[in-house]
């Protein structure tokens, strides 16, 4: 099998699973029993909070542990503005944000909230001009994410910061779920980032894991109340077993961060120089500096991406139409619209999401595999 | 990136004449201590320079991060060596520069042959290696004047190594060519930033901390202890010596004024640290006394709880403010515990409102509504003393079983 949707989800390793095991059996106590062994849990939780806050150079006090990315999205869009309906209803945030942002945004705006949608460019970036004129008194909240899931377009998160500098009333939100151990760590994330968002099954960790980072100082209304986890932030037993999972995948995939980059940014390369030959094929994730290594998202002009990526499916090669979210539904990909892209184009997209194992061979074989399938396609439309 | 070993450059002790072969032993002592509990380390100490072998484990970070605490290193640069063929030497050192290297990057060949019996000359080893990396990354380039990456070579005769990295050190002497002393260490922000600033200037500290159990939690003294192990990491082994005070502390709470129990409970402190002091042979005592941060350290305090003693007492934190203090402490890494919510001696039995000028006659006449002499010593007959060492954990019984989860 080639897995080629890596954006989607991955494969938790085994490595992982073992930890999860371990934990569930031997320190399964509740981290807020006052008594010793559920001081063992909370001790491990505190020891899988530190780890993580080093590998990525914050202080443990800054990691909230979450669900996942649609719950840390949430927290903190819906956060903000419950803390600082007082001073301000004004949220900018893009077009091309994960749904769980945009539906948040949405969801804010019929309580009463304004929100500014920034629009991109062709490369389905942010451009900071457009950001400095949506910039109100009353604005709150600016959230915007670090790699597009679609096109892996890297925003300009940097630029973005330094503008805000100048509001330093303004939080500042980056989704940072795909953003994670692609070795652009400093393109996405600075000093002005106030919170950002991480989910787990996106490196090798079980499911239902994630977290934000929340600077110190920064204030968060939390959307889970009860028992008073999290410092009050976010109450429910914490899900120890997963926790620590999710801390052994961070420090595995940043060990190698380098490597598999390169590897992926290769084997992207590789594949668009080999499909940019061909008449119909309309790349959308470019080469450049401005992409991250892992997403390739490219159009077959004439062929629904639902046909091509069951198609691929026959060579036992998996890949997705633009998002998994939203493929299902049939709906053209919301950052082609944006990126003015007519929908006989975008209908047509499909995305290849690389990860950590794969391999310059399984390139091979998906040309292989797209060269019988592009003459099928070719002769058929 | 696994290295091999990391190099040490020594500080201010270079200039030191004939103190030197004193310094770099002391220096040497230091760091072995400091990485106490990392197995498998070999640390050599030569005249100009200190090499520390690593183990080849997941120790690399840690050993790099502690090495920069310790006083008078400079910097120092972690390495890695290969066999001495081209192959090797070339593959290594695109993948030092890939370890740094994000998109427009540029970077920098610079190589020492100090064996001269390597076949290719310094200006070809710098070739080869700059056309390995150029050919392995596309998009990075040569900057000779001004590199984001420098790497640095050096053809030994049992190797090649290289590193990518140059780490600033600490700086200052090291502990224990300035003679010792004792300290006052509570637990609080300010009393591990004041040892570590005297331990700077290469003093060797004896850490004295009072406790007070039930008023004090097992979990105060665990983070008073704790503490001390990671102001170990900059000084070596520290000696940490506790002295029981509940006795004292009802006894004064019971005899004198509610407005002078502050002032007579720090006397109390002050002089049994001074007899500790004197006993063991050091020659002053350190505090973590900020002028003017709380009552008891009002020019008029100083005064009346400096009076039981002769002894030297030092407060290296003075005149700093306390948004400075902190910025030192979460440098040296003290502060995440610091703030950590167990009651110390110095918070329970704290009066409403303890006089912030105190009257020296007032308070030795209501000082001497204890037995003062007898306290003090019973309480030293009491100490225990338990050396304590860099990375030991105090306060999480089972990070080591935990590492291996994570």
């Amino acid at each position: 099998m080639i897995y080629f949707d890596n954006s989607a989800t991955t494969k938790a390793w085994p490595e992982v699973i073992d930890t999860y095991a371990k934990v569930s059996e031997n320190v399964w106590g509740n981290p807020s029993s006052l008594h010793k062994f559920g001081d063992k849990s909370f001790q491990l939780l505190e020891q899988s909070r530190k780890q993580i806050a080093n590998l990525l150079a914050v202080n443990p006090d800054e990691i909230y542990f979450t669900s996942g990315g649609t719950e840390g999205d949430n927290w903190v869009i819906k956060g903000t503005a419950i803390e600082k309906s007082a001073y301000g209803k004004h949220l900018i945030t893009s077009e091309v944000e994960h749904p769980a942002v945009r539906n948040s945004m949405e969801q804010l705006e019929k309580l009463g909230f304004e929100i500014t949608y920034l629009p991109v460019d062709e490369n389905g970036q942010v451009q900071i001009e457009d950001l400095k004129a949506a910039l109100r008194p009353d604005t709150i909240l600016v959230s915007i994410m670090a790699v597009n899931n679609e096109i892996g377009t890297i925003q300009p998160i940097n630029e973005i910061a330094e503008v805000l500098k100048a509001y330093p009333k303004i939080q500042f939100h980056v989704d940072a779920v795909q953003g994670i151990a692609k070795n652009i760590w400093s393109q996405i994330f600075n000093e002005r980032v106030d919170f950002a968002t991480f989910s787990g099954h996106k490196f090798h960790a079980p499911r239902g894991t994630g977290f934000i980072y929340a600077k110190r100082g920064r204030k968060l209304a939390p959307l889970l109340t009860g028992g008073g986890q999290e410092k009050n932030q976010r109450s429910g037993t914490e899900n120890v077993p997963a926790i620590a999972a999710m801390a052994k995948a961070l420090r595995m995939v940043l060990e190698q961060e380098n490597q598999t980059s390169l590897n992926e940014r290769n084997i992207k390369n590789k594949i668009i120089d080999h499909v940019k030959q061909f008449d119909k094929v309309v790349i959308f994730s470019k080469d450049n500096e401005k992409f991250a290594p892992h997403i390739l998202c490219f159009a077959i002009q004439g062929v629904r991406g639902e046909t091509i990526v069951h198609a691929f499916e026959e060579y036992d090669i998996y890949i997705s139409t633009t998002s998994a979210c939203s493929s299902k539904k049939k709906m053209a990909s919301s950052t082609l619209k944006a990126m003015q892209v007519p929908d006989s184009i975008s209908t047509s997209a499909i995305r290849i999401s690389l990860g950590e194992e794969n391999t310059m061979q399984e390139a091979d074989k998906f040309i292989e595999a797209f060269d019988n399938l592009y003459q099928e396609f070719d002769r058929l439309s | 990136m696994k290295y091999t070993e990391i190099m040490v450059r020594y500080g201010e002790l270079s200039t030191k004449g004939k103190n030197r072969k004193d310094f770099i032993n002391r220096l040497g002592d230091n760091v072995r201590q400091a990485l106490y509990g990392i197995d498998g380390l070999k640390i050599i100490v030569n005249r100009d320079r200190m090499h520390v072998r690593l183990n080849g484990g997941q120790d690399d970070d840690k050993v790099i991060n502690i090495l920069q605490g310790v006083f008078g290193i400079e910097n120092l640069s972690p390495s890695v060596r290969v066999e001495k063929n081209v192959e090797d030497m070339q593959q290594m050192a695109v993948k030092m520069i890939l370890d740094q290297y994000v998109t427009g990057k540029t970077f920098k060949i610079t190589t020492k042959r100090q064996d001269k019996e390597f076949e290719f000359k310094t200006f070809e080893v710098n070739n080869l290696i700059g056309d390995a990396v150029l050919e392995a990354i596309p998009g990075i380039k040569v900057d000779v004047k001004n590199p984001d990456i420098e790497l640095r070579v050096e053809i030994r005769s049992n190797g090649i190594y290289l590193s990518s990295e140059t780490i600033k050190g600490a700086g200052g002497f090291p502990v224990g060519t300035g003679g010792r002393a004792t300290m006052m260490l509570s637990g609080g922000i300010d009393s591990p930033v004041a040892a570590y600033m005297g331990m700077r200037r290469g003093v060797k500290l004896d850490m004295i901390h009072f406790y007070s159990p039930p008023y004090t939690s097992e979990q105060a003294l665990a983070k008073a202890k704790q503490l001390t192990s990671v102001l170990a990491q900059f000084s070596g082994n520290i000696r940490f010596i506790q002295v029981p005070f509940t006795k004292i502390q009802e006894e004064i709470k019971e005899k004198v004024p509610e407005g002078y129990l502050m002032t007579v409970q720090r006397r109390m402190m002050l002089k049994i640290a001074s007899m500790i002091t004197e006993e063991s042979g050091r020659n002053g005592i350190f505090n973590g006394e900020a002028l003017g941060q709380v009552a008891s350290q009002t020019l008029e305090s100083m005064r009346a709880i400096n009076d039981v003693t002769t002894m030297p007492v030092l407060r290296p934190l003075l005149s700093m403010d306390k948004t400075e203090i902190i910025k030192i402490a979460e440098k040296i890494g003290t502060y995440d515990l610091s703030i950590l919510p167990f009651e110390d001696c110095c918070t329970i039995f704290t009066p409403p409102a303890p006089k912030t000028k105190p009257n020296l006659e007032k308070t030795r006449q209501f000082e001497k509504n204890i037995d003062v002499e007898s306290l003090a010593r019973e309480a030293i007959d009491n100490i225990q003393i338990t050396t304590i060492h860099a990375n030991e954990d105090y306060m999480n019984e089972n990070e080591e079983i935990f590492a291996e989860l994570l």
